[in-house]
Order: structure tokens, then sequence, then C-alpha cells
């Protein structure tokens, strides 16, 4: 599998990302791939923009850990993580993870599973710029229950009991 | 030992890193948690609700529980907000 994953200040071009994984590639049947914006509103407040803070050598490792387990998971080819820290203005990209797969299924589900992990495991925390000053944003919940849905062991591993 | 302060543990406690010399009593994260909390009250305010703290030695996720034993770089943060 070839796996390329960077923590980096600067924007990065989603097309360019997933020209570099599939360059040359005939085995590639499925590409997935994952973006997200900055928006310009947190829980309905306007922000001018979200700074992320993060643990450089410890994210690196944690995303390295989990798209290890995608690739024992899914039958992968390929996989992509950039994910940025620093001042992140509304509309900009903050994250990617591209997947690619023989098979559509393996390539969406690992897609899923490792935005699922960045959200709560990896460690990058965000602080929004608000007209009342700055703030740290709360973890939710829901990214708690999405990521714990992959703690149940798969499906065909039941059936084979 | 390398302790290390992140997002608003890191605000409240009032720097990134710092070493520490930890008694050998301290045996676990949730202790030296304790231990920290009764340094002075930037320290106080930053743990005085640890079950919300999260810890990682050595760059790995730990719970409360784990032992701190052979560790060289504890660190501290708020749950994350990534992705």
């Amino acid at each position: 599998m070839t796996t390329t994953i960077r923590l980096q200040r600067e924007a990065f071009d989603v097309a360019a990302e997933v020209a570099a994984l599939t360059r040359g590639r005939i085995d590639i049947g499925a590409v997935v791939t994952f973006t997200g914006v900055c928006r310009a509103d947190e829980n309905g407040e306007p922000i001018a923009a979200l700074t992320l803070e993060h643990y450089p050598d410890m994210a690196e490792a944690e995303i390295s850990r989990h798209v290890e387990e995608a690739n024992a998971r899914w039958a992968l080819l390929g996989v992509t993580v950039v994910h940025r820290y620093g001042r992140i203005a509304p509309g900009e990209v903050i994250v990617l993870v591209v997947t690619a797969s023989s098979h559509r299924e393996a390539a969406f589900a690992a897609a899923s599973f490792l935005m699922d992990y960045l959200k709560t495991r990896a460690p990058f925390w965000k602080q929004v710029e608000k007209a009342s000053g700055k703030a740290w944003v709360d973890a939710k919940a829901a990214d708690d229950s999405a990521a714990e849905r992959w703690s149940a062991p798969p499906p065909n591993r039941n059936a084979a009991k | 030992m390398k302790v290390r302060y992140f997002a608003w543990v890191r605000e409240r406690v009032g720097k990134a890193e710092e070493d520490i010399e930890i008694p050998a009593a301290i045996a676990t994260v949730g202790e030296l948690m304790t231990w920290l909390s009764r340094r002075g009250e930037e320290y106080a305010h930053a743990f005085e609700n640890p079950k919300v703290i999260r810890a990682a030695i050595d760059k790995s996720h730990v719970r409360a529980d784990a032992s701190i034993e052979g560790a060289s770089e504890i660190a501290f943060f708020p749950p994350m907000t990534g992705g």
C-alpha cells in the first residue's frame, strides 16, 4: 500500500493529491476523497478564522497507527492523509483523506473510519476567533459515537462464529 | 520527566512544557494529575476537572490508571477536536 501522511501549515490541492496517489496505477478501481473545509460559523456564531494547535510527533504517529489499522481491515491500495495546523480562514481546506482500493466498498469504509478517528484521537485542537474573542471548540459527543461504531467487530466476523 | 500541555490546559498552566522531578510515590497518570493540581493556582485551574483531561505517554494515548514508570514524556490535553 502507498501511504502519504503530512502535517503542514500550507493549503493543499485536492486534485494534485489524488493524482499523486493514482499516477501510473492500473490496479486502483476506486478512489474516495474526504475534504474538511473551514466554515464561517461555529454553533451559529460567525467566526473570522480558526487556529489548529497540534502535538506534532504524536499526531503523525497516531495517524500512522490508524492508517495501519485501516489497511489491516480493508484491502487498500493507497492512503493519503494531509492535516493542516495554524490559522485557517473560512473556505480554506483543513484536512484531506484519500483512500484507494480495487472496489468502492473498502475505499468508502476506510475513508469514513479514518475521519472518525482523526476527529477523536488525533491530537489537534481547534480554536475559533469570534467577535467576543477566542474560544476553544468543545469536543462533540456525536464524534465520539461515530468513532465507537468501529470498535464493534465487523459483521462478517460475527457471521463466521 | 518532560511534561507537555496543549490547548486550554497549556493556557491555564501558563507554559507549553517543563521538566519536573516527580516523587517516586506517584505511580499513575491520575495520581500525577492530582499531584500537579497542588503545585499552584494555575495547575489547580488546569486540572480542576481531571475526568475531561486526556493524557499521552511517549506519544501514545493512555488512561488515567496507566503507570508512568519508565515514561520520558507525558502530555496532558483536552478532548481532541481535529479533522
